[in-house]
């Protein structure tokens, strides 16, 4: 931790960025100190990437001025921005997935005499700043697309580092990471400030920030509404406050006291397996029970439940609901059958972001609004806007795009979808993910009104505590197998982490 | 997250205001519809002042509507691959393959003792069966569109030459000349043929589950899978359908020609991708409209037409067709461009 000193490496004072109709930045005050860690914090449409697009070179403010280095600056490009030193590492990673490690970190700026791109030369360079970043054994010559997210992550660092960077700007840096790829990524960032780096974190993980960040600039609706906590002195419940205007921490839905004893069994995985990936995963789910997966990311979690939708074509074992199997590799028979997946990739998997909410309501039930394949339009919006107005989605209007919605909305359409076709299994893939503080609390409880109607409900998540709050019954994977089971109440925070990681409890 | 909220923010933009109110217009259906009817009466006073009553003439307008009816069939079909998310450039060659076939049957086969409407049904046949055999390899066989279509338009115009053997076929069934080349309330069946075709598409576009798993496929493949809709199926479903559209069209083309020939159709993938493009469906697919599609083969076929009246020579057509295409895509491009920015 660096105490600030008299002159700030990054000065923005009221700035305001207005785009047609709406004022995304409305006076915006940060300042950043070399070498430190400074967490930017704020609800989605708070205003946290527009203010780094306009750090970053990417938007022009409108109003407001920019200090760097005790000059004012006007950061006009984002080639300008890297000149001065500011580097962005945006959360969908912006690599060549078919070029290799050395030319992804060059690119643009390639190392050559005289024309001639000079390879060794580069290799060797990227070699030093791969070791600077405790990461000596990616090769320079591997291809990026080969890589592990975390890896690919690295190498944008090192691209980054290529630069001279002084500031460097970390959109959702952890979004793609398991529990042991941040802790190396925050040594990383350690290391970088140490040598006198700045950093400028984004995340919605409220824990991260204690351990990374010295300072915290909260943003709500485009206004600075707090600069410069010291992460210390600053409790969580004062921080949820600012970001919400109210003091809530995600509030669990209470589970029903005999949740196992309510229903027959719905959803029954005997010995399902997939080459490479898992084996042997049995799992029963009862009707009005929510049964959680936790797990690291790429601990085959995702592919489970994938292979359970028949999103991918099991290599043994049966899926059965109700007690009728259904068709390996077939995710129209599971639908069919009454199974639902709100997929984990929201906007690329789940929804037509062009197209009217109603639409994607209607979309798995279509024949049940057509007669010879003829739709009834009325009776679709109708039925939708029910849905909507019970779910309370914001704003209404079911003829609105789906994209015009927030990341909950959007996560409630998709939930809309599954009611509508009455299904019995409702299989959840990060629910929260990308849906902000405030809304989440609701999802929590409309899956558990969910369960109380009956359905049997598969939750997967990164977040233990999502897990443990929200589940009966919590299953844990590791390395394609499930190491534990157990009720959610038997198991607490620490213990999930120890499994997922460990494979065992300790002693 | 923040990625989302970036979009979550534009995507709120986008429904404010518009700084070029024009743009805003033309960025809906509707507006976009509206302008194409514009260009195409632009496009109609160009050609009065040019040619006066050769071009304002009722003759020369159903000698533009006759043109445009053949090739019109076929976009319609295109319309849908390409909202679907697809492509084919076989639906020139197809077209060749279902005249040679239809004829021959009507040539060889015992000659004036068959119905005319096995002719029909010979045709709409192989259209469908290549379309089938198109579908298959892109669903099932995961070829890309591109290379799917590209073998078929070279196998499919070979078999035409192996059956003709590349000569015309030339045919005489008076039925089917009957009703396939004469005038309904003085305007060519081959016209009312086009019309019905559009308006079965735009019912089937707008109205029908089929057009709606047509747009989930086309806009979002992944999210239409996970949703339960059998996408593979329904890529095959529309390949079929633009074969078939193609085979009315080589139905159309017998009977205007009196003939079956393996030079049929050449060429028609070219126009019937540039009416589908010009009329605002998106190449990338999940968006379009069959209003825009007729007005798209419309205008192509009077710019053809004013071409021709002025005695310019194809190459010259040719060399205006293809810029008219690409400053649709650019337009198309420009408009698409705040939907999908980041």
């Amino acid at each position: 931790m660096t105490e600030p000193t008299t002159q700030p490496l990054l000065q923005m004072t009221g700035i305001v960025k207005e785009f047609p109709g709406v004022r995304a930045l409305d006076g915006v005050d940060l300042d950043v100190q070399a070498g430190e860690v400074h967490c930017l914090l704020g609800q989605n449409g708070a205003g946290k990437s527009t203010l780094i697009k306009v750090l970053s070179g990417f938007h022009q403010p409108d109003d407001g001025t920019i200090t760097w280095d005790g000059k004012g600056v006007s950061f006009s490009t984002p080639a300008k921005a890297i000149e001065h030193g500011v580097t962005t590492i945006y959360q969908e990673l912006d690599l060549v997935p078919h070029l290799d490690v050395t030319e992804n970190v060059y690119l643009g700026h390639e190392v050559s005499r005289a024309g001639f791109s000079q390879r060794g030369q580069a290799r060797k360079q990227v070699r030093e700043l791969l070791a600077r970043l405790g990461h000596a054994e990616i090769s320079p010559t591997r291809i990026v697309g080969d890589l592990s997210p975390a890896n690919q992550q690295m190498v944008s660092m090192a691209r980054a580092l290529s630069h001279d960077t002084r500031l460097l700007v970390l959109d959702e840096p952890s979004a793609v990471l398991d529990q042991q790829e941040v802790d190396n990524l925050f040594r990383v960032i350690r290391g970088l400030t140490a040598e006198g780096v700045a950093v400028v974190y984004i995340s919605h993980r409220l824990e991260e920030i204690r351990q990374i960040g010295d300072r915290i600039t909260v943003l709500k609706d485009g206004r600075t509404v707090a600069t410069g906590l010291e992460v210390a002195d600053t409790p969580t419940a004062d921080l949820i406050k600012l970001m919400t205007g109210r003091s809530i921490e995600y509030a669990f839905p209470p589970r029903p006291e005999t949740a196992r004893d309510r229903g027959d069994s719905v959803l029954e995985v005997r010995d399902l397996g997939l080459a490479g990936v898992f084996t042997g995963v049995d799992l029963t789910v009862h009707a009005g029970e929510i049964v959680g997966l936790a797990g690291l990311v790429g601990a085959g979690r995702s592919e489970i439940i994938e292979t359970i939708y028949g999103a991918r074509r099991a290599t043994a074992g049966t899926v059965s609901v109700d007690g009728k199997p259904l068709r390996r590799g077939s995710v129209t028979s599971a639908v069919r059958a009454g199974v639902g997946l709100a997929p984990e990739e929201r906007k690329s998997q789940g929804l037509l972001l062009d197209e009217a909410v109603y639409r994607n309501i209607t979309m798995s039930s279509m024949t049940r609004f057509s007669r010879f394949g003829f739709l009834d339009r009325g009776e679709e919006r109708r039925q939708a806007a029910e849905l909507t107005t019970s779910l309370d989605v914001r704003p209404d209007g079911v003829t609105r795009a789906v994209r015009t919605l927030s990341g909950g909305n959007q996560q409630k359409i998709v939930l809309a979808r599954w009611l509508l076709r009455d299904c019995r299994v409702l299989i959840l893939d990060e629910p929260t993910r990308g849906v902000d503080v405030g809304a989440r609390s609701e999802i929590y409880q409309l899956v558990r009104s969910l369960a109380d109607r009956g359905v049997a409900v598969v939750v997967v998540s990164s977040e233990i505590e999502e897990v443990l709050g929200l589940a009966d019954r919590v299953l844990v994977v590791r390395e394609g197998e499930v190491v534990h089971e157990s009720a959610a109440t038997e198991i607490d925070e620490a213990t999930v982490l120890d499994l997922v990681m460990e494979g065992k409890v300790p002693a | 997250m923040s990625q989302d909220s970036v979009r979550v923010e534009e995507a709120a933009l986008e429904t404010e205001r518009e700084p070029n109110p024009l743009l805003a217009v033309l960025r809906t259906s509707v507006g976009r519809n509206a302008g194409l009817v514009i260009a195409l009466l632009l496009i109609c006073v160009v050609g009065a002042i040019l040619s006066g009553d050769r071009f304002t003439s009722t003759d020369n307008a159903l000698t533009i509507l006759r043109l445009a009816a053949t090739i019109g069939v076929i976009s319609i079909g295109m319309t849908f691959v390409i909202i679907g998310g697809g492509f084919d450039l076989s639906v020139g060659a197809i077209v060749a393959l279902s005249s040679v076939w239809c004829t021959t049957v009507a040539t060889q086969t015992m000659a004036n003792d068959i119905h005319w409407i096995w002719m029909v049904a010979v045709a709409l046949l192989v259209g469908a069966a290549c379309g089938l055999i198109n579908g298959l390899l892109v669903a099932y066989g995961k070829v890309v569109p591109f290379i799917a279509t590209l073998a078929m338009l070279v196998s499919a115009r070979g078999l035409a030459e192996i059956i003709s053997d590349k000569k015309t076929q030339i045919v005489d069934v008076q039925g089917f000349e009957d009703f396939f080349d004469k005038d309904v309330v003085g305007i060519d069946i081959q016209i009312w043929l086009f019309a019905l075709v559009s308006i079965v598409g735009w019912i089937l576009l707008n109205r029908t589950t089929f057009g709606r798993r047509t747009v989930a496929v086309g806009g979002n493949l992944e999210a239409a899978r996970l949703a339960g809709i059998n996408v593979k199926r329904h890529t095959v479903y529309l390949y079929v359908l633009v074969g078939v559209c193609c085979a009315i069209a080589a139905l159309m083309l017998v009977a205007k020609t009196h003939t079956g020939s393996s030079t049929h159709g050449t060429g028609y993938e070219l126009d019937a991708i540039a009416a589908v493009v010009i009329g605002g469906t998106l190449l990338s697919g999940g968006r379009g409209t069959i209003v825009g599609t007729v007005l798209g083969v419309l205008i192509f076929q009077t710019l053809t037409n004013i071409f021709i009246l002025n005695n310019r020579s194809f190459s010259e057509q040719s060399l205006f067709k293809g810029v008219i295409i690409v400053a649709a895509v650019l337009l198309q491009q420009r408009l698409a461009s705040r939907n999908s920015s980041t």
